[in-house]
């Protein structure tokens, strides 16, 4: 099946899975624009599926993935920081919404 | 009028908005850089276009926390003028200087070409020069001027008549309601995706421009 | 436990794999006087690759003309400069990055116009222009257009950044282009005649220094790295694709500048191909001097890098510096400020020799004259490329319909409007450009003067595969001809040479051919090649391209108030036709797009007469007297005329003059040497040139709505422009 959201020359596709092994103070913060918000990117590419004929692609959203090494913490205090990261710095709360995993567990 | 241009990583139409104003106003505003932490006393303070920090995660995101920003915005606070052009107007959006957010341009692709506007009030410092609802023609150069605000904010800002400039059946990047540039509540902020620096010389096609520095020489001074 | 990688063993495989063949390895062994180790193999395979020392191609380049009196540094440096009067200097260059953009085409162009910035800003100029000439196969083969997408956006990407203006270019569509696309970028910048700083190194001690982005495994070329070989565990592959980071180069540009206003550097090169080695070796061997490198000081991106890895990266965005020791902290400084790297990493020796350190131990010690010196050079076997036979008049009979004739060239691909392209690039930024793309030359001022740059690249693909040596004489007449048509008088060219495989001599035949060509050409207008690049192997499947010599000339503008422009000005001028028309339609657009045959001799050039013609029409645009001006290439003078009546909206009504020439091939015969000027007073403009032996005719007058050629054709002004302006954006957004 072609791919194509992942450019295999500059990029590496990658699948996350619930499960996968992550270590402890590793995080991920997941930025995607909010319902309702226009996303030309992520028509373009919906388009460029369907054009590929992957006939069952509804919809594509495209958004953004941080990963973040913290330093040892716990975790209520890790989510802490990685909120006001995110209201900070990392989202526009204007158009985006963002979602936190800690250890891979959500943190939201 | 005692101006200051703002110069952050990756400006680059910071000494192209230098000139028109040198040229309006017969003095060289001040280049200030990113970095200091403090302002003069100053009429004007302007956000210059460019790509600051590269646009790297969102256009004007980083800039706007950048050390100057603290001052720009205790500047805006007091009735302080500033003019916010392309990257400027992106930064003051993230800073909340003004409201709304610029997006990716809805065709996905950078875009520079001259637009055909409407400017909506005369009734501010910088505007002052035109007539409400006259036409003029002036460049866009950007990747994302696509203009976002939800519907209660654009009510707002039409209710208040705080849309500076329209698009004229020529919306380059699919913003809503065709906005191209916004005031403040208080009028004393505009931010516009067009760079009327581009338009305030014969030699590069156009002074539709031009009247947009006049207005603030004679205004702020 | 990674096996030490100079440890391993030099096979012939090994030697095979990094390009170099068994009689250059002799002389390797020769120079060095011993086996090298891996390290000291990769550093001999790039300094003489292709791409470094010119070995197919350099006794052939030695016979293009480099002087005059207005050069200041012609080939052999990063950049050509020329004197542009009052103290101002203009320094340029164009290179190539073709198969790193048909790989991905998005960073593969980007990165090869931030490589040419750094070519321009490392002598000191600030980049004020940037142009290109691009190549792509069929639009209608299935890659054409991801790859015009691509590069399209890296160029506008890497440029717009930067902030420095994309003033123009030209584009070419051909399917012996579909396996290998040609992305040549160019840059023009400006510096002070005395502010302009050289690669050579000097004074035993001083401190070389490293600046800009770390170096990573970017760019360490595929078939040389051979992982399994350097490490017994399994490794991530290790990406050759190059990712270009034009903030990083904006913020490394500003640096380097703010530093030039002192008196710190001593000598500077940009780590471009090769990075490090051949910055390293470029500037030891200028300088006559000996360098050592501490590798554990290089700036690395990634851990574990082996010496090799290190020297043979092409991670963009780096300089290499020698400095004044008193003055390194004032660099320091300068470098922290703009918040870029920088790092001491070595000094000059009086040994003569390139010495790499690294953990302690001596990884690698190179005599450095052999390594440029000894470079071979070959004298490749070539053939003369047979001419063709003169096209017989039957072979190219008149359209059923002139004006739909006119429209097929008009908004054919190698006709139709580039507005998709150059909208995407910000060709406004600086504000100085007072002639944009889509002119004959685009025009910059000189910040802050009365002056202004004209620059135009130029080059006719399908004339040089009919027949290389007028090829190549008319890519450099045409670029003489689009500075000379907006008022500037020509100074002095860069080229970039791209063809096939100098192996075959039918291609080293092609070389050779538009090398002869370009030389005449160049010293009869006195436009001296000053820089330039050569892309050889652009071949797939033993494919090769056209011969493609592309040219980017630069002109100078004494009063940029003296300019024209293409378009007709205004309503009820005369125009007039300057020039021979004989109807050549060999090789023509015509004969191309609308009866689908590529036979024939490409048009004559007639260097004197080139120079005749536009020596007058330049004198013609600073008297006032022409009011517009156009020079006539593709598809003649009918699309001559509709792009004057496009640019404009004005419309022209045309009658041919009495001659045997058919009207057809008067319309869209490609003649050289032939411009059309508007004017009010025809009168003085015919005297003129009959004065100076230039044939010149009136043809009609401006105005209306409709380009009418009286007995062939009348079609609206917005239907030409419909028709011209439709083709790009249509198949574009095509799937």
């Amino acid at each position: 099946m072609p791919v194509l959201p992942a450019d295999p020359v500059t990029r590496e596709p990658e699948i996350v899975f619930e499960t996968e092994d992550v270590g402890p103070m590793q995080a991920r913060v997941f930025v995607t624009l909010k319902n309702g918000v226009l996303d030309p990117q992520g028509k373009a590419i919906e388009q460029a599926l369907k054009g590929l004929g992957h006939d069952g692609v509804e919809k594509v959203r495209q958004g953004k993935m941080f990963e973040i090494e913290l330093a040892d913490m716990d975790a209520d205090s890790a989510r802490e920081r990685l909120k006001m990261m995110c209201e900070r710095l990392l989202a526009n709360t204007v158009i985006e919404n963002y979602r936190i995993e800690i250890g891979g567990q959500d943190a939201s | 009028m005692k101006a200051a241009v703002i110069v952050f990583p990756g400006s680059n139409c910071d000494r192209d908005v230098a000139v028109a104003l040198h040229q309006a106003s017969g003095t060289a505003p001040a280049m200030i850089w990113h970095g200091e932490s403090a302002l003069p006393d100053l009429d004007l303070v302007v956000l210059p276009g460019g790509f600051s920090y590269g646009d790297y995660l969102r256009v004007g995101a980083i800039a706007a926390l950048s050390p100057i920003m603290a001052a720009v915005r205790a500047h805006a606070e007091r009735g302080g003028a500033v003019f916010a052009v392309c990257n400027g107007f992106q930064m003051a959006c993230e800073a909340g200087l003004l409201p709304g957010a610029l997006m990716n341009n809805a065709a996905g692709k950078y875009v520079c070409r001259h637009v055909a506007m409407r400017v909506e009030t005369a009734d501010s410092p910088f505007t002052s020069g035109y007539a409400s609802g006259q036409r003029v023609s002036i460049p866009v150069a950007h990747h994302d001027g696509n203009y976002f605000a939800d519907d209660a904010t654009l009510d707002r800002l039409e209710g208040e008549g705080l849309v500076a400039f329209r698009y004229d059946n020529d919306n380059p990047n699919g913003s809503r309601r065709d906005i191209a540039g916004i005031l403040s509540a208080n009028r004393r902020v505009l931010g516009m995706m067009p760079h009327p620096e581009r338009a305030a010389d014969p030699a590069l096609g156009g002074m539709d421009g031009a009247a947009l520095f006049t207005s603030m020489v004679e205004t702020l001074s | 436990m990674s096996t030490d990688p100079n440890e391993i063993e030099i096979t012939p495989e090994i030697i095979a794999e990094h390009g170099l063949t068994k009689g250059e390895y002799d002389r390797i062994l020769g120079a060095m006087g011993r086996t090298p180790n891996r390290t000291e193999l990769g550093i001999f395979s790039v300094m003489w690759s292709e791409h470094c020392s010119y070995k197919s191609s350099r006794v052939w380049l030695k016979t293009l003309p480099t002087e005059a009196p207005w050069v200041i540094c012609g080939p052999g440096e990063n950049a050509g400069i020329i004197d542009i009067g009052d103290g101002d200097a203009a320094i340029f260059k164009m290179e190539s990055h073709n198969h790193p953009s048909f790989i991905e085409p998005y960073q593969g162009a980007a990165t090869g116009v931030g490589g040419i910035m750094r070519d321009v800003f490392t002598m000191g100029a600030r980049p004020v222009a940037n142009m290109n000439a691009l190549r792509f196969g069929s639009p209608d083969h299935h890659k054409t257009r991801q790859l015009v997408n691509g590069v399209v956006a890296g160029i506008g990407g890497y440029g717009n950044c930067m902030g420095v203006p994309t003033v123009g270019g030209e584009v070419n569509f051909d399917p012996a282009y579909n396996g290998n696309i040609l992305v040549n970028a160019m840059c023009v910048g400006l510096a002070r005649t005395d502010r302009i700083f050289y690669s050579a190194a000097a004074g035993i001690g001083n401190p070389v220094v490293y600046v800009g982005s770390r170096t990573g495994r970017d760019g360490i070329h595929g078939a040389t790295m051979a992982s399994a070989e350097f490490d017994d565990q399994s490794e991530e592959k290790r990406p050759t694709v190059q990712v270009g980071d034009p903030f990083t180069e904006k913020l490394l540009l500003e640096a380097c500048l703010e530093l030039m206003a002192t008196d710190a550097i001593v000598a500077i090169q940009d780590m471009g191909a090769a990075g490090l080695t051949c910055s390293s070796v470029e500037m030891a061997d200028k300088g006559g001097v000996g360098l050592e490198l501490d590798l554990d000081k290089v700036p690395q991106r990634e851990t574990g890098m082996s010496a090799y890895e290190i020297m043979l990266s092409e991670s963009q965005e780096r300089m290499l510096m020698v400095l004044d020791p008193a003055r390194e902290d004032v660099a320091r400084q300068i470098f922290a400020k703009w918040g870029v790297e920088f790092a001491v990493v070595g000094h000059l020796t009086d040994t003569g020799r390139f010495t790499l350190k690294q953990g302690g131990k001596i990884v690698g010690d190179i005599p450095v004259r052999p390594l440029v010196d000894d470079a071979p050079s070959y004298e490749r076997p070539w053939e003369r490329t047979e001419p063709r036979v003169q096209l017989a008049e039957a072979d190219a009979p008149a359209p059923n319909d002139m004006g739909e004739a006119l429209l097929q060239l008009i908004g054919g691909f190698d006709g139709c409007s580039r507005r998709w392209i150059w909208e995407q690039y910000d060709h406004m930024v600086m504000a100085d450009t007072i002639a944009w793309p889509g002119g004959d030359a685009a025009l910059v001022r000189v910040h802050g003067t009365r002056k202004a740059l004209a620059i135009s690249t130029d080059v006719t693909p399908r004339y040089c595969f009919a027949d290389p040596v007028e090829g190549g004489r008319q890519a450099v007449a045409e670029c003489w001809r689009n500075i000379t048509a907006v008022g500037a008088t020509p100074l002095a060219v860069t080229d970039c040479l791209n063809f096939g495989n100098p192996e075959r001599p039918e291609i080293m035949g092609q070389l050779v051919g538009c090398i002869a060509g370009m030389g005449e050409a160049c010293t009869a207008l006195q436009f001296p090649v000053i820089s330039g690049n050569v892309s050889l192997y652009n071949e797939t499947n033993g494919v090769g391209i056209l011969p493609t010599p592309a040219i980017g000339g630069v002109g100078l503008l004494k009063d940029a108030d003296q300019r024209a422009g293409m378009a007709f000005t205004t309503e009820g001028e005369t125009i007039v036709l300057l020039g021979e028309t004989r109807g050549h339609l060999g090789q023509s657009l015509y004969l191309r797009d609308v009866l689908d045959r590529a036979e024939g001799p490409p048009p004559p050039v007639d260097l004197a007469r080139e120079r005749r013609t536009g020596d007058i029409v330049r004198g013609m645009i600073r008297s006032s007297l022409a009011t517009a001006c156009h020079d006539l290439a593709d598809g003649g003078l009918a699309v001559g005329l509709a792009e004057m009546a496009i640019a404009s909206g004005i419309g022209a009504t045309i009658d041919l003059p009495q001659s045997e020439i058919a009207p057809h091939a008067f319309l869209f015969g490609e003649d050289q040497a032939r411009y059309l000027v508007t004017t009010t007073q025809p009168e003085v403009i015919l005297s003129m040139a009959d004065a100076s032996g230039v044939p010149a005719t009136v043809l009609g007058q401006t105005g209306g709505t409709e380009l009418t050629v009286n007995g062939s054709l009348t079609i609206s002004v917005a239907t030409l422009k419909d028709r011209h302006e439709r083709t790009l954006p249509e198949h574009m957004a095509g799937s």
